[in-house]
C-alpha cells in the first residue's frame, strides 16, 4: 500500500513542526492545569491521551489516497450534517449550549467534523468547475447552500465561533477561486442593506448580546473581565516570561477557562514575547507549508483541499489569538494544538494528515 | 512526467495562492505587533498589575421580592444584616488573625479556621463568611481595629425576614442558606422572587477593601408575590388552632381562592434562613407531631361523616332513593356475622334524607351504601375530586385515596368485604382525604357544581408595579348533577347547623346562615394485639352564607373528639371573623 516513493515524499518539515507544537502543548498544558490539583492532573493525562489518539488518526489518514475524499465529499458532508441535526435533538447540554455527544467517557463534537467536511466539499465543488477569471453568483449557489446549512445548524447550538469560522473559510476559498467583480459588489451591497434591516428586527436582549460581542466591556462580569485578566496575563510575561509554572495569573486562577480557550494567555505569561514569537513562527510555518503543498499539488482537488485546510487552520489560530489578546471579539474557539479538547485535537491531526497525504502523493499521477 | 490540461489550468490557481500567503503573513504580523504592544511596550505595567492583581468580581445580590397577603400587607421582606467575611489570600497567618478576631467578638474558632483553610486551597480570593448578623457593637469594634485585621471585611446583606414568625409558615415556606426557596411559595415562585444578581468588577487594596469601581452591572430586584390569603383571617385561624393538632382551610367557593390555610403545629421560618444546625433540624424532623408537614394539603384523614353528602347525592342521582325514602334506625345494622352500629345507641327511628344528614344517621347511609355498592361510591367520590390532587399552586400536595375492590385486591391480595362498603359509606374504611379536598368538595355543592383548582397566588408584580402573573379562576371540572338533588342536600346541610337535633348547632351564627356537616373519625390503634380506643378526629366543613356563599371552611382537629363539639366552634369563630371584616368594610365605605 505504501510504496517507497510515498516515504520519500514524506514531509519532514511539516512533521517536525507538529512534533514541536505537540511538545509545547503538553508542557504548557501541564502548567495550565497545575493549579487545578486533582482535576488538573486528570485533564493533563487526558490531553496526553488525546495526542496519542490524534497521532494514530494522523497516521491512518496517510494510508489512503486523498483523492478518495473527492469521491466521498458529499457522503462525508451529509453525514456531518446528520450528526449536527442529531446533536441538536439528542446532544448533551453543557453550560447552555448543545454541542456534544456523550458516548461512554468520550464527548464528541460534531461541529469539528463539520468544519473539515465543508472544507472537503467546497474543494470538490470548485475542482469540478472550470477555472475562470471570476464566477458569478449563480455559479456559486452550491457553495452558498452547503455553507449555509452547517452555519445555521451550528449557530443554533449555539456555537458562534465555529459557525463564523465555517463562513470565513468558505468566503476565503471562494475569493481565491475568483468572484466576478460585479457579483462581489452585489454581495457587499446586499450585506450593507440587510444589516440595518435585521438589526431593527432584533429583540433588545439579542441586540445587547451582539453589542457585548463587539465590545466585551459592556459585560464587565463576563467576557469583559476575562479579557482584562487575559491581557494582564499576556502583558506580564514581558520579554522572557515568568518561567515554567510561575505564571501567577494562571496559578491564582484569574484566567477563565485557562486550559481551553485562554490557553495562549498561560503560555504567553510564562514564556514571554520570545516564546509567543516562537509559537507564532511555528504556526506560520505550518500554514505556509500547507499553502506550499497546495501550490505543488498536481490536481485541482488537491490544491483546493490543501488551501481549504490551511485556511481553516489559519483562521482558527488567528481568531483565538486575536480574541485572547483583545483585538477580536470573544467568540470562544479553541487554539489548535494547544487547547484541551479531544474532538478539536483529533480533527486537527486529521487535517495535518490530509495535508501530508496530498504532499506524499504529488508524484503519483500518471498524467491522467 | 506529462503535463495534462488539468495541470495546465491548475497553475493559474496556484499562482493566486500567493495572495493567501501574503494574507497569512500580514495577519500573523499584526498579532505579533499586538503581543509586542502588550508584552514589551506595556509589559512593565502589566507585570506590576499581575503581581498585585487586585481586580476582583464581587456579586451584588438582588433584593428578593416581598410576599404580601391579598390586601397588600407585607408578610415577608428583607432586613439588613452585617456579615463578617475573611479573604483567604490576604491573610498571611490565619491562626493568629482568627485568635485576634475572637478576642474582639464571639466567634466559632474551629469552624472559621476550617472554612478559611478550605477556601484558601480552592479559591483564595473568594471571601468566606464566618459570622452573620453582627451587632452594631461588634461592627464598631471591628471597624476600630481595622488596621490590625487585614483581609477582614464586613458586608451588609439582605436577610430574609418572616415578619410574623410562624404565621402562614406552611404556605410561605422558607429559603435556605444559599438564598434559594426550599418549600412553599418561596420555592414555587423562586424564579420570580429571586431576581437577577448583579456584580461589580472592582479594584481592591492590600487588605481587600474596594478602592475603585471599574464597572458594574446593577442587580434586578425580584418580583413581589401577592397571596390570596387574608392575613387577619389567617391569624385568627392560627389562634383557633393554638395548642391543637390539625388543620383549617378557608376557600372562596366561587373561585377557589384560598383565604386561610393553617396547619398546626407550625414552625418559624426565620430559624431556617441562616442555615440550621444538624441537631435542631433532626429535632424538628423527628418531632412526633411533624411541625413541617402542611396538614391542610399533605395530611390524610378519613373524612368520616362529612363524606355522607357524596353518598346521599350518589343515591339520589342513581335513582336508588328519593328525598322521602325512609329507613328505620334502631341503632343497629346486622351485616354478615357483624353488627354495625349507629353513633346514636338507641337509634333515630324513621329517617328520611333530610334527617339522615341533619342528625348524621349512620344506619341510613349503611342502607344507601349497600344499595350503591363500593364501585359506585368510589365513582362519585372521584367525581368530586377525591383521590386526586386538587391542583393548588404550592407543592407537596397529596392525592389521598379512594378505595375500590380492585384496588384492595391489588394492594393486599384480599378480596373486598361487604362490610367494608358500609364503612366506606360513612367515610371510614380506607378512604383518605385532605382538608383542602373537603373544602373544594363542599364548595362545589354551593357554587352550582363547579370543582375549582384552588389558588393561593393572586398576583405577581414586578418591582416597577407591572403585572407578571394574575390569578384567574381555574375550573377543574363541572359536575353534571341534577340541581334538584343538590338543593335537597343543601337544605339538609343548613338544617345541620340551624335546626333542632342538628349535629352542627355549635356553628350557628346570628344573622348569617351557616351550612355545614360534622364528622367524627373513629380511631382504633392496634397495640400488642389489643385494640384500644383513642380519641376521635373531629371534622367540620362549614359554608356561609348558604344562599350566596362567600367562604367555605374545612377544619380537622386531631384527637379533638366529636366534630360537633370540637370542630364546629372553630369554624364558627373563623366565619364570624370573616364577616366581621366584611361588615366592617361596608361601614367604612359608607362614611
Amino acid at each position: 500500500m505504501l510504496d517507497r516513493r510515498l516515504i520519500q515524499n514524506f514531509d519532514w518539515l511539516l512533521f517536525f513542526t507538529i512534533i514541536l507544537l505537540t511538545c509545547i502543548s503538553i508542557t504548557n498544558m501541564y502548567s495550565a492545569t497545575h493549579a487545578l490539583e486533582k482535576v488538573g492532573i486528570k485533564i493533563f493525562k487526558r490531553h496526553m491521551c488525546w495526542y496519542g489518539i490524534g497521532f494514530l488518526f494522523f497516521l491512518l489518514t496517510l494510508l489512503f489516497d486523498y483523492r478518495h475524499l473527492n469521491k466521498w465529499a458529499y457522503h462525508i458532508y451529509f453525514f456531518s450534517i446528520f450528526l449536527l441535526i442529531l446533536v441538536l435533538v439528542w446532544g448533551k447540554i453543557s453550560s447552555g449550549s448543545q454541542r456534544w455527544f456523550k458516548i461512554g467517557f468520550i464527548s464528541f463534537q460534531p461541529s469539528e467534523l463539520a468544519k473539515i467536511s465543508v472544507a472537503i466539499l467546497i474543494s470538490h465543488i470548485f475542482s469540478e468547475m472550470p477555472l475562470k477569471k471570476g464566477y458569478t453568483l449563480r455559479e456559486l449557489w452550491k457553495i452558498f447552500l452547503f455553507t449555509g446549512i452547517p452555519f445555521v445548524l451550528i449557530l443554533k447550538e449555539p456555537d458562534l465561533g465555529t459557525a463564523l469560522i465555517i463562513l470565513i473559510l468558505s468566503g476565503t476559498v471562494t475569493l481565491l477561486a475568483g468572484v466576478k467583480k460585479s457579483s462581489l459588489l452585489i454581495l457587499i451591497i446586499t450585506g450593507l442593506v440587510l444589516t440595518p434591516i435585521v438589526w431593527t428586527h432584533l429583540k433588545d436582549y439579542q441586540k445587547k448580546r451582539v453589542l457585548t460581542f463587539i465590545n466585551p466591556n459592556l459585560d464587565p462580569l463576563g467576557s469583559g473581565y476575562h479579557i482584562t485578566q487575559s491581557k494582564i496575563a499576556i502583558g506580564s510575561g514581558m520579554i522572557f516570561g515568568k518561567g515554567f509554572l510561575k505564571g501567577s495569573q494562571s496559578r491564582l486562577r484569574f484566567l477563565p477557562e485557562q486550559h481551553t480557550d485562554f490557553i495562549f494567555s498561560v503560555f504567553a505569561e510564562e514564556r514571554g514575547f520570545v516564546g509567543s514569537l516562537a509559537l507564532i513562527f511555528l504556526y506560520c510555518c505550518l500554514i505556509l507549508r500547507g499553502l506550499n503543498i497546495a501550490k505543488n499539488s498536481r490536481d485541482k482537488f488537491g490544491s483546493y483541499l490543501a488551501v481549504s485546510i490551511s485556511v481553516l487552520m489559519f483562521w482558527q489560530i488567528f481568531i483565538n489569538m486575536g480574541m485572547v489578546s483583545g483585538i477580536l471579539p470573544v467568540v470562544g474557539t479553541p487554539l489548535l494544538f494547544m487547547s484541551y479538547g479531544g474532538s478539536s485535537l483529533v480533527f486537527t491531526m486529521i487535517s495535518v494528515g490530509i495535508l501530508m497525504n496530498i504532499r506524499m502523493r504529488r508524484y503519483m499521477f500518471n498524467g491522467v | 512526467m506529462l503535463k495534462s490540461p488539468d495541470i495546465e489550468t491548475n497553475i493559474s490557481l496556484q499562482k493566486r495562492i500567493i495572495w493567501i500567503d501574503l494574507l497569512v503573513i500580514f495577519l500573523f504580523f499584526i498579532l505579533i505587533l499586538r503581543i509586542w504592544y502588550l508584552q514589551i511596550t506595556k509589559g512593565q505595567e502589566y507585570r506590576i498589575r499581575s503581581e498585585h492583581n487586585r481586580i476582583r468580581l464581587r456579586e451584588i445580590p438582588a433584593y428578593r421580592g416581598k410576599i404580601m397577603d391579598r390586601n397588600g400587607i407585607v408578610l415577608v421582606d428583607n432586613k439588613p444584616s452585617y456579615n463578617l467575611y475573611l479573604i483567604p489570600e490576604e491573610i498571611e497567618k490565619p491562626d493568629a488573625l482568627i485568635k485576634r478576631l475572637s478576642h474582639i467578638i464571639a466567634l466559632n474558632i474551629e469552624q472559621a479556621k476550617k472554612s478559611l483553610l478550605h477556601m484558601k486551597r480552592t479559591c483564595a480570593f473568594k471571601p468566606v463568611c464566618v459570622k452573620r448578623e453582627l451587632s452594631f457593637d461588634e461592627v464598631a469594634k471591628i471597624e476600630a481595629n481595622k488596621l490590625l485585621l487585614p483581609g477582614v471585611v464586613i458586608r451588609v446583606e439582605g436577610k430574609r425576614n418572616y415578619i410574623y414568625g410562624k404565621l402562614a409558615s406552611h404556605i410561605l415556606g422558607y429559603i435556605s442558606w444559599n438564598r434559594r426557596g426550599t418549600v412553599g411559595i418561596e420555592y414555587k415562585w423562586d424564579k420570580f422572587l429571586s431576581g437577577t444578581h448583579g456584580g461589580m468588577q472592582i479594584e481592591v487594596d492590600a487588605t481587600g477593601r474596594m478602592v475603585r469601581l471599574i464597572s458594574k452591572r446593577a442587580p434586578v430586584a425580584g418580583d413581589n408575590v401577592y397571596l390570596t390569603i387574608d392575613k387577619r383571617l389567617q391569624q385568627k385561624a392560627e389562634h383557633l388552632l393554638q395548642d391543637k393538632t390539625g388543620a383549617i382551610v378557608a376557600v372562596n367557593p366561587k373561585d377557589g381562592e384560598v383565604l386561610a390555610m393553617v396547619s398546626s403545629p407550625s414552625f418559624d421560618p426565620n430559624r431556617f434562613v441562616e442555615g440550621i444546625d444538624q441537631k435542631t433540624w433532626e429535632k424538628i424532623v423527628n418531632s412526633k407531631n411533624h411541625p413541617l408537614q402542611n396538614r391542610a394539603i399533605n395530611g390524610l384523614y378519613p373524612p368520616g361523616s362529612t363524606f355522607k353528602v357524596v353518598v346521599a347525592l350518589a343515591g339520589l342521582q342513581e335513582g336508588l332513593i328519593n328525598p322521602d325514602t325512609v329507613f328505620t334506625c334502631t341503632g343497629k345494622f346486622p351485616y354478615g356475622n357483624r353488627i354495625f352500629k349507629c353513633w346514636k345507641k338507641n337509634g333515630h327511628g324513621n329517617v328520611n334524607l333530610h334527617k339522615a344528614i341533619k342528625e348524621s344517621c349512620d344506619i341510613y347511609f349503611y342502607n344507601v351504601g349497600k344499595m350503591l355498592g363500593a364501585e359506585k361510591i368510589a365513582h362519585y367520590a372521584k367525581m368530586f375530586g377525591l383521590g386526586q390532587k386538587t391542583g393548588i399552586d404550592i407543592g407537596n400536595e397529596r392525592k389521598g385515596l379512594v378505595p375500590t375492590p380492585e384496588w384492595k385486591f391489588k394492594r393486599f391480595g384480599i378480596p373486598w368485604q361487604g362490610g367494608e362498603t358500609l364503612s366506606f359509606a360513612i367515610g371510614q374504611s380506607f378512604l383518605l382525604v385532605t382538608p383542602l379536598q373537603m373544602a373544594v368538595l363542599y364548595s362545589a355543592f354551593f357554587n352550582g357544581g363547579i370543582l375549582y383548582k384552588p389558588t393561593i397566588t393572586k398576583l405577581i408584580k414586578r418591582s416597577d408595579g407591572s403585572i407578571v402573573y394574575e390569578f384567574k379562576p381555574r375550573v377543574k371540572s363541572k359536575l353534571h348533577i341534577n340541581k334538584k338533588h343538590i338543593d335537597e342536600i343543601k337544605k339538609a346541610l343548613i338544617a345541620v347547623v340551624n335546626e333542632a337535633h342538628g349535629t352542627g348547632q355549635k356553628a350557628r351564627i346570628k344573622g348569617i346562615t351557616v351550612a355545614g356537616k360534622t364528622g367524627t373519625v373513629q380511631l382504633v390503634e392496634e397495640k400488642e394485639e389489643e385494640e384500644t380506643k383513642i380519641k376521635e378526629h373531629a371534622w367540620f366543613v362549614g359554608i356561609a352564607p348558604a344562599q350566596d356563599p362567600k367562604i367555605c371552611v374545612a377544619a380537622i382537629i386531631e384527637h379533638g373528639g366529636h366534630g360537633g363539639s370540637a370542630a364546629a366552634p372553630v369554624v364558627r369563630e373563623l366565619i364570624k371573623e370573616y364577616f366581621k371584616e366584611y361588615v366592617g368594610q361596608k361601614i367604612n365605605s359608607k362614611f
